[in-house]
């Protein structure tokens, strides 16, 4: 297949070094070959150097000096590898609770989240853990991969009772599309090829549906959305009254000649073209990154947002959130914080602490509301201007906000619009 | 038409990101620069840049870390590019620190300049007083690149602190600092080699003529084939002798190792690179030298 047909697929992976994620992800890694013989003869040398026997895979993905001495991974690492019919990046998160924040950050971007369970455990906190923050940040797709299928003798029955218990426990979440694949990743059972240990499962191995998951309607291709990201004006001969509104379609299509709104002045007027380099385009859509000139002289900046005229999002500066807190400063009612919002940035107040969300029982505290690092939990917050805005589950470009500690500027916490 | 079916493809997917992260530097920061080596990676940036400002000029200047040691036509096709661009050039010289006594030159037969860059690189971004530097690094180069942020925040002294990396979600980047602090942004850190030799083919990029096969004088050392040059030292029994190559990644002649290969258009690079089971940065000397090389020399400020 030629390359330039080929799509990207962003996955996470969540789960500890004893679950086999890092034999998933060396598996994947090695048999689409994007592992490189100095890579395996670097990560050889260490194993040898540490007295082990075999060359340990899970090397491959421990980035700093700092995890190898540990032997754990507490960042997010980003791997890629491709096949003829896709290029994938993996978001590769550690899976200890007191990592949630990772696993959400890694889970931002995701078409597809990958869930490991061990077959012999069956589902455990952490899988419970891993599937509410898919969930949480509206992953399209969960993938439960049941792993280590070979220490228990490729059991159809010990797959389908997991299969089960998950389905029950899932039923609270809002989670669109679920597979199930038994595997090994040791072994290499339904990763690449598919196993001759286990004829009862008559679904596709793990690499097939990553190719082949339809991902064409992850983004919102229905609200237009043009948050103003920079404006251009070239004040050249040729260009002399060019005034551009750079940015990424956050949502719909947005085609030359729509009639649109902009925020916040609410002016109307028409797009009069859609620009890049490679010349004019007849229609916009997500993720692209255009700049559109409109046919009136209106002066927008930074912050603003072009929509369809008949289709606007919610205009408020009050807004619901279910936010995941960062920073080991716990989180209070009343304190204030920079919010990043699109292109926008405002101030902002936590008004209020509606419930702090237990994430293994889903049980909704409201008495404890002092958020702690990796806490989750449900906000009001005012901001000092109006934000334009959609649900989080809506479209996750106009529903998703950062909050920034205003004396550090560290963010410290990542929030979802309800 | 591709843009016509809503499916984008994942160089345009790629170039969407990269296009949408220079945009914000240049909206967040007061001064950004781009870091211009002559390397395929930056000249990804430095084009990818060229689309998100289009129609206008690039809006910020471009620095090179000019180490005295480049090879004549890295110099000859970084002048070409810059008339063309119209962009505004600034060369940080190596050899002008060493001159000043600012840096020590290296001794012996692996000497390199490649460490003093650094030194060079950091005195150049204070100088010129900018905010936030873009660079070419990708996250697949290295295993100490695979947690690299898009915007990577740097302390007062120019230095990466690994476990005090900002979480980056959605598309939703932080550029807050305090002064003196400044940011590395990495617009590309999602490509893979692959990726960028694929795009510039798409896109027909003009590239130096050291990726291409061409006859050169070489010698072997560790398993490399080194230019020969004046700026090299050889040991008594490293013979000399001319070979078709083409080098994969071009830093300074004294640490870009070359590789033999007929390759001499983009889609027999690709299809070469494809094929390769030796990462591009095997032909470095410069990440050889331990296996934390590249981690050490990130904390100190190095791209």
């Amino acid at each position: 297949m030629d390359y330039k047909q080929s799509e990207l697929l962003r996955f996470t992976t969540a789960g500890s070094v004893d679950d086999g994620k890092s034999t998933l992800i060396g598996r994947l890694l090695y048999d689409s070959k994007a592992i490189f013989e100095d890579q395996l003869e670097a990560v050889r040398v260490t194993s040898e150097r540490r007295g082990e026997t075999e060359v340990n895979l899970a090397l491959l993905t421990d980035g700093l000096k700092a995890e190898r001495e540990q032997g754990i991974t507490i960042d997010v690492a980003y791997r890629y590898f491709a096949t003829p019919r896709r290029k994938f990046i993996i978001a590769d998160t550690p899976g200890h609770i007191q990592y949630t924040r990772n696993m959400v950050t890694g889970a931002s971007t995701a078409n597809v989240a990958l869930v490991l369970v061990d077959a012999r455990k069956g589902i455990v906190e952490q899988t419970r853990r891993h599937a509410f923050i898919a969930s949480l940040l509206q992953i399209p797709h969960l993938v439960v991969c049941i792993n280590k299928m070979d220490l228990v003798d490729y059991q159809e029955s010990v797959y389908e009772e997991i299969k089960q218990e998950f389905e029950k426990f899932t039923y609270k979440l809002d989670v669109k599309d679920v597979h199930f694949i038994p595997i090994s990743a040791l072994r290499g059972d339904n990763i690449v090829d598919k196993s001759t240990q286990m004829p009862w499962y008559g679904g596709s191995t793990l690499l097939y549906y990553l190719e082949n998951v339809h991902i064409g309607s992850d983004q919102n291709f229905i609200d237009a959305r043009f948050p103003v990201q920079y404006v251009i004006r070239p004040n050249t001969d040729e260009f002399h009254d060019f005034r551009g509104y750079a940015g990424r379609v956050a949502g719909g299509v947005l085609k030359k000649g729509d009639t649109v709104t902009l925020l916040p002045s609410g002016f109307t007027t028409r797009i009069a073209g859609i620009h890049t380099f490679d010349g004019e385009l007849a229609e916009a859509y997500p993720p692209l990154s255009v700049t559109l000139t409109l046919e009136d002289e209106f002066d927008l900046s930074r912050g603003d947002m072009i929509v369809r005229e008949h289709n606007q999002p919610t205009v408020s500066q009050d807004i619901e959130v279910m936010v995941c807190w960062f920073s080991e400063r716990p989180l209070q009612a009343q304190q204030k914080y920079t919010l990043f919002h699109t292109s926008s940035e405002a101030r902002c107040v936590i008004k209020e602490v509606r419930y702090k969300l237990d994430i293994n029982t889903l049980h909704r505290n409201q008495e404890d509301t002092v958020i702690q690092m990796n806490d989750i939990a449900r906000l009001l917050i005012r901001t000092t201007k109006p934000l334009f805005f959609d649900s989080y589950r809506r479209n996750r470009n106009t529903g998703s906000i950062i909050l920034v500690d205003e004396a550090t500027n560290v963010t410290v916490g990542a929030g979802m619009i309800i | 038409m591709e843009y016509f079916n809503y499916n984008l493809n994942h160089l345009r997917e790629l170039e969407a990101e990269s296009i949408f992260v220079i945009r914000e530097v240049a909206a967040q920061f007061q001064n950004p620069v781009l870091l211009f080596s002559g390397g395929k990676d930056s000249i990804l940036v430095t084009h990818l840049a060229m689309k998100a400002f289009y129609p206008a000029r690039i809006p910020f200047p471009l620095l090179h870390i000019d180490t005295g040691h480049n090879f004549p036509e890295t110099l000859e096709y970084r002048d070409r590019l810059m008339e063309r661009i119209g962009a505004r050039l600034i060369v940080g010289s190596v050899q002008e620190a060493i001159d000043k006594g600012l840096v020590v030159e290296e001794k012996g037969f692996n000497a390199s300049r490649n460490f003093l860059q650094t030194a060079v690189l950091l005195e150049s971004i204070e100088q010129g007083k900018f905010d936030a530097a873009l660079g070419g690094a990708r996250r697949d180069e290295e295993k100490a690149r695979a947690k690299e942020r898009f915007f990577s925040h740097r302390d007062e002294f120019g230095q990466w602190d690994p476990k005090n990396q900002r979480p980056e979600l959605w598309n939703l980047f932080n550029g807050k600092k305090s002064i003196g602090e400044h940011f590395r942004v990495f617009p590309i850190s999602n490509w893979t080699e692959l990726d960028v030799w694929q795009y510039l083919a798409m896109e027909g990029v003009d590239l130096p003529s050291l990726y291409f096969a061409h006859e050169r004088e070489v010698f072997e050392r560790d398993g490399m084939l080194l230019a020969v040059t004046d700026v090299i030292q050889r040991k008594p029994n490293e013979v000399t002798e001319r070979r078709i190559v083409r080098f994969r990644t071009i830093g300074d002649m004294t640490c870009t190792g070359a590789v033999a290969s007929t390759a001499s258009t983009l889609d027999e690079i690709i299809e070469e690179v494809a094929a390769s089971r030796i990462t591009e940065r095997g032909g470095r000397a410069d990440d050889r030298r331990s296996e934390t090389a590249m981690e050490d020399r990130k904390k100190q400020g190095y791209f």
